[in-house]
């Protein structure tokens, strides 16, 4: 880590970073003090675009929240789905079709793809890198294009139901779906030689912008900013829900808490949700995508219901209380990407201000999800 | 480290009540309930087994009281009913009708819950930890000084309910603008 410049006199100034900055990829502001180019504090000030989702939620129907949780993360829109359709099945009791936990499996992996490679290209713009960015996007764009044949849309998807998907893939987007992943694989190697060997990127990323595993406890962070400070954590083999237990995956884990270690636990995340891909389609049964008898109208019993999803940022767990009618009574929307940037704060001191730009991309920072 | 042995280190405490809820129906394995006075203690009881936070949020059970005593209530009735009908089956006078049920004392108010979520890096073990505060004077002392990362879950649930963390140490609007003075999750809230 930089060390932190000591001078004699206690001169520092404040800087407004945002809310409208490149670095924070959204309506972020962050206030900092500084002490010449090095930071003393920094505090995040959230809620530019705060839409109240929670309150939304006991304003209508289960059903009626569904295209809520897409907006949320907008470039992992379907982990979100997956999250909320989950609880409201588990408080429900609704049991859905093998087939369409597949589906949901396939098209989500697929969509965590697209989510790091786009991080991937925002990324490496923001340490000044302008190409990668072109490449990335073009990659994404092809996952875009496949989801969007069997979605429908191309960024908020809302296309799980309670009870399995809203519709069955054609007969295009098994083939798609494997081709595009030999396409990736294909690229993946220029990726590495092109940005992870890269000379200018290593000096940006090693050995700065540390995040201890006690940080990680104290703040609740989770996904590839936990395990890229050594912490084996991930919901999709921690928690198993839907069909993971019968994949074979690896979970990436990086012990040294930089931000290098931050971006190559993306990086071999790309890998490992394309193993997952091929794997769900080889072995993808048939039968319906939906389960028969689901009610028109829900209402599940009484009670507190919680379940967590593994999305591309962390865990995204969502507590609802049902008081037995066909609107939530509560609904917490409790997103990764807020613990995650709790931390900055912590984690930044000392830094200097272009390092802590560098520290701010890896946590991979979705706005909309922070404010929700 | 099991679940079994967060409940007895939480049975140790003067806790409200513990439930162990069916894992698969509910999402969570320890459902741990004390009065606001405790929530320090039980969160220390989870940091030093290594729990990370999730959550902090609150619930809002305006009318729950009224419901409760409407319930408790047409109960009463019911079973009074069933009473006069065996006695009259019976051929005997039907007993007098039993009085009101008495109010408990300051159930008038309804609660604001609080609910803290923890979950672990290494095992499996999610730990809801709830207190309840009145509505009228929510106070709850702060775990910030525990985990760091409470200070923003306190800060919103401030936002949206109106709940005091009592010695938070910047406990000013996270996600509301800066001058609000309104906590839309409350269930009497009108925009």
């Amino acid at each position: 880590m930089s060390a932190f410049a000591q001078t004699q006199l206690k001169e520092t100034f404040v800087i407004n970073l945002g809310p409208q900055h490149p670095a924070t990829h959204g309506v972020l502001r962050v206030k900092l003090v500084m002490d010449g180019e090095y930071i003393v504090e920094a505090e995040p000030v959230l809620g530019y675009i705060h839409r109240m989702h929670e309150k939304m939620g006991e304003n209508r129907t289960w059903a009626q929240f569904m295209p809520n949780t897409g907006r949320m993360d907008y470039l992992h829109a379907l982990a979100y789905n997956h999250g909320y359709v989950a609880v409201v099945e588990r408080a429900a009791g609704i049991e859905v079709p093998e087939r369409a936990e597949y589906i949901r499996v396939i098209t989500a992996e697929l969509n965590r793809i697209s989510s790091h490679l786009l991080w991937f290209g925002a990324f490496v713009l923001d340490l000044g890198g302008f190409t990668p960015l072109l490449y990335a996007f073009d990659d994404r764009e092809q996952i875009l294009d496949l989801l969007e044949s069997v979605t429908g849309s191309r960024l908020t998807y809302s296309y799980f139901r309670f009870g399995g998907v809203y519709n069955d893939i054609d007969e295009n987007f098994v083939p798609g779906a494997l081709a595009f992943i030999k396409r990736l694989r294909e690229r993946l190697p220029m990726y590495h030689a092109l940005v992870t060997k890269n000379i200018i990127l290593r000096k940006r990323l090693e050995d700065i912008g540390f995040i201890t595993p006690e940080m990680c406890r104290k703040y609740g962070a989770t996904g590839p900013v936990a395990r890229g400070s050594g912490i084996d954590f991930d919901v999709r083999r921690h928690e198993p829900y839907s069909i993971y237990p019968e994949l074979n995956f690896d979970v990436p884990v990086y012990p040294k808490g930089d931000s290098m270690a931050r971006y190559m636990v993306r990086m071999d995340e790309i890998e490992q949700s394309m193993r997952i891909v091929e794997q769900a389609i080889a072995k993808l049964p048939a039968g319906p995508v939906m389960a028969e008898k689901v009610p028109k109208i829900l209402k599940p019993a009484k009670g507190d219901y919680y379940h967590a999803v593994e999305t591309a940022r962390g865990s995204f767990g969502i507590r609802v209380v049902s008081d037995g009618t066909n609107t939530p009574y509560r609904l917490k929307l409790r997103s990764p990407t807020f613990s995650n940037l709790s931390l900055f704060g912590e984690a930044c001191q000392g830094m200097l201000l272009p390092d802590a730009l560098a520290l701010m991309g890896s946590l991979d920072l979705v706005i909309p999800e922070i404010d929700r | 480290m099991h679940t079994s042995e967060i409940k007895q280190a939480m049975a140790a405490l003067p806790a409200l009540a513990i439930a162990e809820p069916e894992y698969a129906k509910r999402g969570n394995h320890l459902d741990v309930t004390v009065a606001p006075d405790q929530v320090v203690a039980a969160v220390t009881v989870l940091d030093k087994h290594g729990f990370f936070i999730e959550a902090i949020t609150g619930v809002d059970w305006l009318g729950e009281k009224a419901a409760l005593r409407k319930e408790a209530a047409a109960k009463a009735a019911a079973a009074a009913k069933a009473a006069a009908e065996a006695a009259k089956a019976a051929g005997q006078e039907p007993p007098p009708a039993p009085a009101a049920p008495s109010e408990p004392d300051g159930s008038r108010v309804d609660d604001l819950e609080v609910v803290y979520d923890f979950n672990h890096y290494e095992t499996l073990c999610r730990v809801t930890v709830r207190t309840r505060v009145p509505r009228d004077n929510p106070e709850v002392p702060t775990i910030s000084e525990v985990y760091p990362g409470a200070n923003w879950h306190e800060r919103e649930t401030h936002d949206f309910f109106g709940i005091t963390f009592v010695g938070h140490p910047y406990l000013v609007p996270l996600l509301l603008p800066e001058d609000a003075d309104f906590h839309p999750l409350l269930k009497d809230y009108t925009p």
